[in-house]
């Protein structure tokens, strides 16, 4: 078992110039628990990144279920989110610390 | 107060399954209670720690260091399930043994026990700082009363630690010939899934991008944010639509386990045979 983990961190370990690479992110920010834009496009079947500012002062986690992500942004800082290459379609996000208004969709096209 | 609950609730339960198999499987062992004891508590405080300090450790690593947190602690929860596993292969057949013949001393105190304290630990600090991050930043809102975040918390906590305990009871509703076997199996696809969630947080962190397309979608069947889908997850590492590095990994861990386990259970074997005087 450790076998398949060492090998995946060499390999990670000795990629560190694949890691910095593809199309520009795209800006996405949180404000009042709410996201900026709340739609966003990207190519269908494309690696995509989205760069998330988070404005508020308390933590937020970008979590979808659609996307297979879930990452925390701490309040007023930023991070990528990597978006895995997708079939045509809708995918919704939101901010699991404020469903009620953190709300978004990538649209795949 | 709804909020909190179910935000607690979801995350508690899935340390609460981990904790349930783990004293499970760790059945007939003197001290158990203290080790998983130290295990929560040391994941709790980590989970505040962690919670402290999400900022700092989100800017390692060109922005990727929650993912390479998150992928390491799997990592090493991995390996120590894996520990765990091997030993009991060689082992575990003659603890069976003893706890059915009433009155045996049980001699398991050599257990490596640390390892499944450490596999809680890890479980609670990974559920815990996200809860200590929502409830802080409830907290520190003002929207809502802290009378109800508090009751909400405690009332997801307490279903939480029921799921725990069902899980608990129905392994323990297992003879004990045979529940080291089903314990060993359920752990296998624990680890197998926590590893394929390791190499997802990789590729979420920039690394290791191959193999990123979903290979097959059963959210149609069973939706992985349901809670039967979380539960599944936690459990067998259920994904409602994989990639080809994940499936890849799953099997590959599987593989991996099932292998040094009998390696271990023939290595066992081969010197009791050599050790039995002529």
């Amino acid at each position: 078992m450790k076998l398949p983990c060492v090998a995946i961190f060499a390999l990670a370990l000795a990629m560190p110039a694949l890691a910095d690479g593809p199309a520009a992110p795209i800006a996405l920010s949180l404000k009042d628990h709410r996201f900026t834009p709340s739609e966003i496009h990207v190519k269908a079947n494309t690696m995509a990144v989205i760069l998330l500012s988070n404005q508020d002062a308390t933590a937020e986690e970008f979590d979808s279920n659609a996307l297979k992500v879930e990452k925390v942004i701490a309040g007023n800082t930023q991070g990528y989110v990597r978006i895995r290459p997708l079939a045509p379609g809708r995918y919704p996000f939101m901010g699991e610390y404020h469903s009620d208004t953190a709300q978004g969709v990538v649209i795949s096209e | 107060m709804l909020a909190s609950l179910l935000i607690v609730f979801r995350e508690v339960i899935e340390a609460g399954l981990i904790v349930g198999i783990v004293l499970a499987a760790s059945r007939g062992v003197p001290r158990r209670g203290l080790w998983v004891g130290l295990g929560v508590a040391a994941g709790l405080l980590g989970a505040c720690i962690v919670a402290a300090f999400a900022g700092e450790i989100a800017s390692l690593f060109q922005g990727s260091g929650q993912e390479f947190f998150d992928a390491s602690i799997l990592i090493v929860a991995v390996v120590m399930l894996t520990w765990h596993n091997v030993w009991m292969a060689g082992h575990g057949r003659a603890m069976a043994h003893e706890m059915k013949s009433v009155g045996s001393a049980v001699r398991a105190g050599e257990r490596p026990l640390t390892a499944l304290a450490i596999v809680v630990g890890i479980a609670v600090l990974r559920e815990g700082s996200e809860v200590v991050l929502f409830l802080y930043g409830i907290a520190s809102q003002g929207g809502t009363t802290a009378l109800s975040m508090i009751s909400g918390g405690a009332f997801g906590l307490a279903a939480g630690a029921a799921i725990s305990a069902f899980i608990y009871f129905g392994l323990l509703a297992i003879p004990p010939g045979r529940l080291f076997s089903v314990t060993s199996g359920l752990i296998t696809l624990l680890a197998a899934g926590m590893a394929a969630q390791a190499i997802l947080f990789i590729q979420q962190g920039g690394y290791f991008e191959y193999f990123t397309n979903t290979v097959w979608d059963t959210s149609w069947l069973l939706k992985q944010d349901s809670i039967a889908g979380r539960l599944l997850h936690t459990l067998v590492g259920y994904n409602d639509a994989p990639n080809g590095a994940q499936i890849f990994v799953y099997s590959a861990t599987i593989v991996a386990i099932l292998g040094l386990m009998r390696w271990e259970r023939a290595r066992r074997s081969q010197i009791k045979t050599s050790a039995r005087p002529a």
